[in-house]
């Protein structure tokens, strides 16, 4: 009999974390799996956790790593706090900096590897100019400095338009071609099921306040390492943009992922897992040599 | 854009009844030019009604897609490069041009992404 027919429970646990964000109390929803060096995966603009759901369940990875997500407030299964619907939705840096210190705090995680997508990918870069001892390493997919607007945002949030498939049919484009069917749904499925408005805000970091191009040369590598993976399909940080984020960021490590888009861990997760497992080896690999 | 791929669009997408029914709420004429071969596409409750090939006097459309035929050549094929792959990866990249009321186009942009697919050859499984 075919095992994979079988009613089936994934390793993955999840849980409500209750905690202060922004001053206020916030219901945070945390999923985890695996044991080691804790792993924290910093979800895409407009999507949530799932977006991790491949890494959560390979069992080579979750041998050496305690894999952890979280949704940001407003996304997933995260309660947005009380009195969002008073006021504009728009993350900046300092707030998306600060949440993800008090979750990393809140979990009692010691120098995790922090890695992030898109938005997620961005923040690492303010993470490592910011607190690089706080992280054993830091991991930028699709990372940019900036993106420049390429499209009117309002189309993303406005009554007369659904928001759910306007901001699918935004994102459609930058998975890759060949990502598998399944997988390429699903990160749409994702987007479909976002809240009014909160695409939107994630991108007022992405594009208007988190304009990092003064500042990245300031990253020191030394105090904490910075990876990088893009994918070539990417038209939101394109290969140009992360590979102007090398030159820039002495002792940083671009790898071009081939085929893939902007959504590496959903939309194609095992040909991602084959550019992220060499990446994690370099890092052990490394912390070994400074003896951490 | 080889005009044998438009010509056939009409057949392809008014055959595939998903997609006709994504589009059960659209109702619109748009034009496509490819350098300066123009067409005016009208579609009705997801179903192209017709498509007129330039050139034309007085055009009356509701946004304009404009692209060099290089353009829409690389986008046209099985396997796309990157910036070729998209619509709005050409809009990025600034060698398709949108103009006039985005709205219809935005609001069925799914819908739209797969008609534009249907330029494409046809996947043959042997």
């Amino acid at each position: 009999m075919n095992p994979t027919t079988q009613p089936y429970f994934e390793p993955v646990t999840g849980r409500y974390l209750h905690l202060e964000l922004l001053g206020q109390m916030h219901r945070i929803y945390v999923e985890e799996a695996g044991e080691g060096t804790p792993l924290l995966c910093l979800h895409t603009a407009g999507s949530d956790t799932r977006q991790y759901r491949a890494l959560l369940n390979d069992p080579a990875l979750l041998a050496k790593y305690r894999v952890i997500t979280f949704d940001l407030p407003r996304h997933g299964k995260s309660s947005p706090g009380a009195g969002w619907h008073k006021f504009e939705y728009k993350l900046t840096s300092r707030d998306y900096v600060d949440i993800i210190c008090a979750v990393t705090d809140a979990l009692a995680l010691e120098k995790p590897i922090v890695m992030g997508c898109s938005i997620g990918g961005r923040i690492v870069l303010n993470l490592a100019l910011e607190c690089p001892e706080r992280f054993g390493a830091l991991i930028g997919l699709q990372s940019g400095a900036h993106v420049h607007p390429y499209y009117d945002l309002q189309w993303l949030h406005r009554p007369d338009v659904q928001g759910g498939e306007t901001c699918a049919g935004i994102v459609s484009g930058l998975i890759g071609p060949g990502a598998p069917e399944t997988d390429r749904w699903e990160t749409l499925w994702h987007y479909m099921q976002g809240g009014p408005g909160v695409f939107k805000g994630d991108l007022y970091f992405y594009k208007i306040d988190g304009d990092l191009r003064q500042k990245v040369s300031q990253i020191d590598t030394r105090r904490c390492p910075l990876y990088l993976l893009t994918g070539e399909y990417d038209y939101s940080c394109t290969p140009e943009d992360s590979l102007e984020l090398e030159r820039l960021i002495p002792g940083s490590h671009l790898t071009l992922m081939e085929g893939i888009g902007h959504f590496p861990m959903s939309e194609d997760p095992e040909r991602f897992l084959s550019y992220l497992r060499p990446v994690l080896e370099q890092i052990e690999s490394s912390k070994v040599a400074r003896n951490d | 854009m080889a005009d044998p791929n438009i010509q056939q669009l009409a057949e392809r997408v008014n055959s595939d009844a998903w997609l006709v029914h994504r589009g059960r709420y659209l109702d619109v004429r748009f034009l496509v030019a490819s350098g300066t071969d123009q067409y005016v596409i009208e579609i009705h409750k997801g179903r192209i009604d017709s498509i007129e090939h330039g050139p034309f006097v007085m055009p009356r459309w509701t946004f304009a897609m404009k692209a060099e035929p290089d353009v829409w050549e690389k986008f046209c094929v099985s396997h796309p490069a990157p910036r070729f792959h998209d619509l709005m990866a050409l809009i990025r990249f600034k060698t398709l041009l949108l103009e006039g009321d985005q709205h219809p186009f935005m609001a069925n942009l799914l819908y739209f992404k797969d008609v534009f697919a249907c330029l494409r050859p046809l996947e043959i499984s042997l």
